[in-house]
């Protein structure tokens, strides 16, 4: 029974990884850019968490109403400043931007913060589980937050299909110049496209920081590679693909935690190279455009 | 008071553009009036496209400038050009691969100036797209996909419409079709400027001809003033125009 539970808390941690993984999947399929720094603004969301509780003494579970639309607007503001800029000059670019801010944000968290942990207090909802039969208990707070990352996923998918702002991050996705031709401006849909990411990338981090404890060097070390794996499993440019990536990678996880505690994140990695063998493009992924 | 048909449309005032070191255009100017069709012809890398990019704002030129309605824009983005009311049918087509039909011609009207075209008004005109509005735009034939790109072109409303190279890949018949709806453009109040390497399509439809040869300007005028041996002769800068119906100085060889 052991087994059945591991995989059960598998499968939710994988909805916290997707939930890390969409805005990644969003910001490389729109703009083409790998946003290393994408761990550490989930990071950086969890300690603008502890600073809004403790300013406006808001309830730990409602700091989101207030951090995400923050995040959104640094999203915007990073991608039509320093972003866009580096788009302008070439491929490499933005890869060595978004490292050089990665490095910025964890040592101006290191300078503010010092290397404590923090973490998101929610009291006994933290523990708090559900019972089925004898053996089997699903953590409350992971249950929870799989479900937002589900919502999240199926509101992302319904604006970028329905809706005419999203329609258009499509089209600039798809051909920047004809997007232009069309009128639209593509740095401010870059920025929009920017600052959906952050809102769900602030989204992970608030609950990656009620399910765990966070310091500022756990955004790259962590956070980011879990992203990078769940995005690859499930194949670029797939929302539903970076689920079930999110999902199989929190499965091995654990099922690799059940044969030794040790083997947690080898087991997640191994079956992420084992993805990257046999399908390259992941379980939804597309043929590589030739 | 000028009337409209004294003040051009659109002027391009002694462009030059680069792409790095090549020089793709040099020092080209037109002048193109409310209402006609206006032809730039010229065999493969003469500049067309570079004129028609620069004129929307794909290309920054060198020098000279570009003006619309009597207003420059030189230093307009492209979104800004297209809002005044260019608009252009890229070469190639380039439809939004991964958006259906409809999604298309949705993203065309975004910024929709007032006009006579809608996305209905379009499906009036092709009833064939109506139906395969749910498709994948790459799903559809080169010139149903052509079809499209005009389609998507039009429903903002453009006062000018440049056209590159609409015949590119198409099969004749398709082509005569194609241009078969210029009249129904022109009658929507749309003025046209468009690009063709094939010289007998060009004056078949065009009042005007203009003729790049290695980003010069080679010869101009209405199709009526020009024999086909001038054409021929700027088209492919064998021999030096002699007589002295165009003033520029072409590239004789």
């Amino acid at each position: 029974m052991s087994w059945v539970n591991a995989i059960i808390q598998g499968v939710l941690l994988g909805g916290l990884y997707a939930l890390f993984a969409c805005g990644l999947s969003l910001m490389f399929g729109v703009m083409k850019v790998i946003n290393l720094a994408h761990g550490d603004l989930a990071v950086v969301a969890g300690y603008v968490a502890v600073g809004v509780i403790a300013v406006t003494h808001i309830p730990t579970v409602w700091s989101f109403v207030l951090v995400v639309p923050v995040m959104a607007v640094l999203g915007y503001v990073l991608q039509r400043t320093l972003i866009q800029a580096s788009l302008n000059r070439g491929l490499l670019t933005p890869l060595l931007v978004t490292f050089g801010l990665s490095v910025v944000i964890e040592n101006g968290l290191l300078q503010f913060f010092s290397a404590n942990s923090h973490s998101l207090n929610i009291g006994s909802l933290v523990s708090d589980s559900i019972s089925v039969g004898s053996q089997i208990s699903i953590a409350y707070l992971l249950l929870v937050i799989f479900v937002v990352a589900v919502v999240v996923l199926l509101g992302l998918q319904y604006f970028l299909s329905v809706s005419r702002q999203g329609r258009l991050i499509r089209a600039v996705a798809d051909d920047r110049e004809a997007a232009q031709l069309a009128g639209a401006d593509y740095r401010h849909v870059f920025g929009i496209a920017a600052a959906i990411a952050f809102a769900t990338v602030a989204l992970a981090g608030i609950a990656f920081g009620m399910y765990s404890s966070f310091d500022p060097t756990i955004g790259t070390d962590q956070l980011l590679l879990f992203a990078f794996a769940a995005v690859v499993i499930g194949g670029l440019g797939s929302l539903w693909g970076t689920l079930a990536g999110g999902i199989i990678l929190g499965v091995a996880q654990q099922i690799g935690a059940q044969i030794n505690s040790a083997d947690q994140i080898l087991a997640g990695y191994l079956i992420f190279l084992l993805v990257l063998l046999i399908r390259p493009q992941g379980l939804t992924g597309a043929r590589t455009p030739s | 008071m000028p009337t409209d048909h004294d003040r051009p449309l659109l002027e391009v005032r002694e462009l030059t553009v680069h792409h790095g070191q090549l020089c793709a255009l040099s020092d080209v100017s037109l002048r193109v009036f409310p209402g006609e069709v206006y032809a730039i012809i010229g065999a493969n890398g003469a500049g067309k496209s570079t004129l028609l990019r620069a004129i929307v704002g794909l290309d920054r030129p060198t020098s000279g400038s570009v003006l619309f309605d009597g207003a420059d824009v030189t230093p307009q983005r492209t979104e800004r050009r297209v809002a005044a009311g260019i608009g252009m049918v890229p070469e190639g087509r380039r439809l939004f691969p991964s958006l259906t039909v409809e999604e298309n011609l949705l993203v065309g009207s975004s910024y929709a100036r007032q006009g006579p075209w809608t996305v209905e008004r379009v499906y009036e005109l092709f009833g064939w797209m109506r139906e395969r509005r749910t498709q994948r735009a790459t799903q559809l034939s080169g010139g149903e996909q052509q079809a499209v790109a005009i389609a998507r072109a039009l429903v903002a409303n453009p006062r000018l419409l440049l056209l590159d190279e609409l015949s590119l890949g198409l099969a004749p018949v398709v082509v005569r079709r194609i241009y078969g709806l210029l009249p129904e453009l022109l009658a929507g109040g749309v003025t046209i400027l468009l690009v063709e390497q094939d010289v007998s399509q060009a004056l078949r439809v065009a009042s005007s001809i203009h003729c790049l040869l290695e980003g010069r300007t080679t010869l101009e005028g209405p199709p009526g003033d020009l024999t086909p041996e001038r054409i021929e002769d700027a088209y492919f800068g064998l021999t030096a125009s002699k007589d002295g119906a165009t003033p520029h100085p072409g590239t004789p060889r």
